[in-house]
């Protein structure tokens, strides 16, 4: 069986990431799982931690009154889930529900949020990471945004 | 390299491109709330329509006008012609109430082609969003005809919304295939939607296909089309490799007229697929 650091390593996320490090944030790190229709988080719920997706498919919700809730986005195998433990006010800012069985590891913000403070050089290339993918999702809901396929004459 | 199985070559385009030849209205089959497609008969019966796949025909309602639309139908059945547009505007509002049995004027085919013969021995990447799917369909008919002859062949396809998604119940079938891998994406979409929901560009990145040996045909709005460019490009696949199908207000189609200019190009004629080095320069220059 693989442990959480066997899944780190082979993760693109923390692939090319240093050996020691990727042992460092696996201690941070628990598997879990989710069922089909289950809420991974809830809007407004602390956020304390963060998921790597290993397998399944999550939807980022948001309940839009009158119209039920809408799927802003899903997210895969190899995708993360979830910055807000970094930013204040430390809330989820939408709900994420598992559309398939979903299984993912979750990392403890606050400890990885440790680590990262006793080690700049590990800080920094964690942030980098997150920041890569950040710039991603901003990049694509701009796109989104554009409704480049709506009716226009 | 020309085949038996490729009606016409590289050459395929209307021989008169002024003359209208008249087909009839075989179905008008609804495919969204807003896009339909029209399967088109030639009034005389007999006559056998060549083309190749991404060329486009210009569509003439008798007394209304007439607009180009690009050819959605399998090139190796050539006696029935399928176009699929949206009702954008007073000539597809028209075309959208004919009946069947009633005539309208066809010329064509006009314009550059997919390179389905170059893509042999290489995987196949079809990028397609929106509507853009329907100009890419004759291709995939082609390769899946001859699909021996080709390394993986991915469908990546974005629409607005589920019910936006073209072409739906052939989508499915071509994803219960073994030897077409078919992602699709939608914009948005309400609970329940079980499929993907983000930008088609988000695919790329996960998409099976060997960057250095794969050929990219690309068809959708134009900033999709730009931002897949990145993408491909990211992922390593080259310039020479990239196709596109461009848009512009197509009026005469033989590069008469000048209203499709783009950059040094006129789409109707040097168009609409394009190599994505003979465009590079030119895409997202707002002044063209």
């Amino acid at each position: 069986m693989k442990t959480i650091a066997d899944l780190v390593a082979e993760s693109a996320f923390f692939r090319e990431l240093a050996p020691p490090y990727q042992q460092i944030l696996a201690g941070c790190g628990r598997n879990v799982v989710f069922k089909t229709g289950a809420f991974v988080f809830r809007e407004g719920d602390e956020s304390r931690e963060f998921y790597l997706l290993r397998a399944g498919k999550v939807a980022i919700e948001v309940d839009v009154p009158g119209r039920g809730a809408m799927i802003i986005q899903t997210l895969g195998e190899g995708d993360v889930l979830s910055w807000s433990w970094m930013v204040p006010p430390y809330k989820k800012r939408f709900d994420a529900r598992a559309v398939e069985l979903t299984r993912a590891i979750a990392f403890d913000g606050a400890c990885i949020g440790k680590k990262c403070e006793a080690d700049a050089k590990l800080g920094y290339e964690f942030f980098r990471r997150f920041t890569v993918v950040i710039a991603e999702r901003l990049a694509a809901t701009r796109l989104q945004l554009l409704d480049l396929y709506a009716d226009r004459p | 390299m020309r085949t038996d199985l490729d009606p016409r070559g590289a050459e395929a385009t209307a021989l008169d491109p002024m003359a209208v030849a008249s087909y009839a209205v075989r179905r008008l089959k609804g495919e969204t709330d807003d896009t339909f497609t029209l399967e088109l008969q030639p009034v005389d019966g007999a006559a056998r329509f060549s083309f190749a796949p991404g060329q486009f025909n210009m569509l003439y309602v008798f007394g209304v006008g007439e607009i180009p639309i690009s050819i959605s139908s399998d090139p190796l059945k050539p006696k029935t012609l399928w176009h699929t547009t949206r009702e954008v505007g007073t000539v597809t509002r028209a075309m959208r109430q004919l009946k069947p049995g009633a005539v309208l004027g066809v010329r064509g085919p006009f314009g550059t082609h997919w390179p389905v013969d170059e893509c042999e021995a290489k995987d196949v990447v079809i990028v397609a969003g929106g509507i853009g799917l329907a100009p890419l369909r004759p291709a995939l008919y082609r390769i899946l005809a001859q699909r021996d002859r080709y390394g993986r062949v991915v469908l990546l396809y974005g629409a607005r919304t589920p019910a936006d998604i073209l072409y739906r119940s052939e989508l499915e079938r071509w994803r219960a295939r073994f030897d077409l891998e078919v992602y699709a994406t939608v914009d948005r979409a309400m609970s329940g939607w079980r499929g993907n929901v983000g930008v088609v560009t988000g695919l790329i990145g996960r998409a099976p296909f060997d960057a250095l040996n794969t050929v990219a045909l690309v068809c959708g709005p134009e900033v999709m089309m730009r931002f897949t460019v990145q993408e491909l490009q990211r992922r390593g696949v080259r310039a020479q490799a990239i196709h596109l199908s461009m848009e512009r207000n197509m009026k005469c189609a033989v590069g008469f007229c000048g209203h499709c200019q783009f950059g040094p190009w006129f789409v109707c004629k040097d168009g609409p697929v394009f190599r994505l080095d003979r465009l590079r320069e030119w895409l997202g220059k707002w002044e063209v």
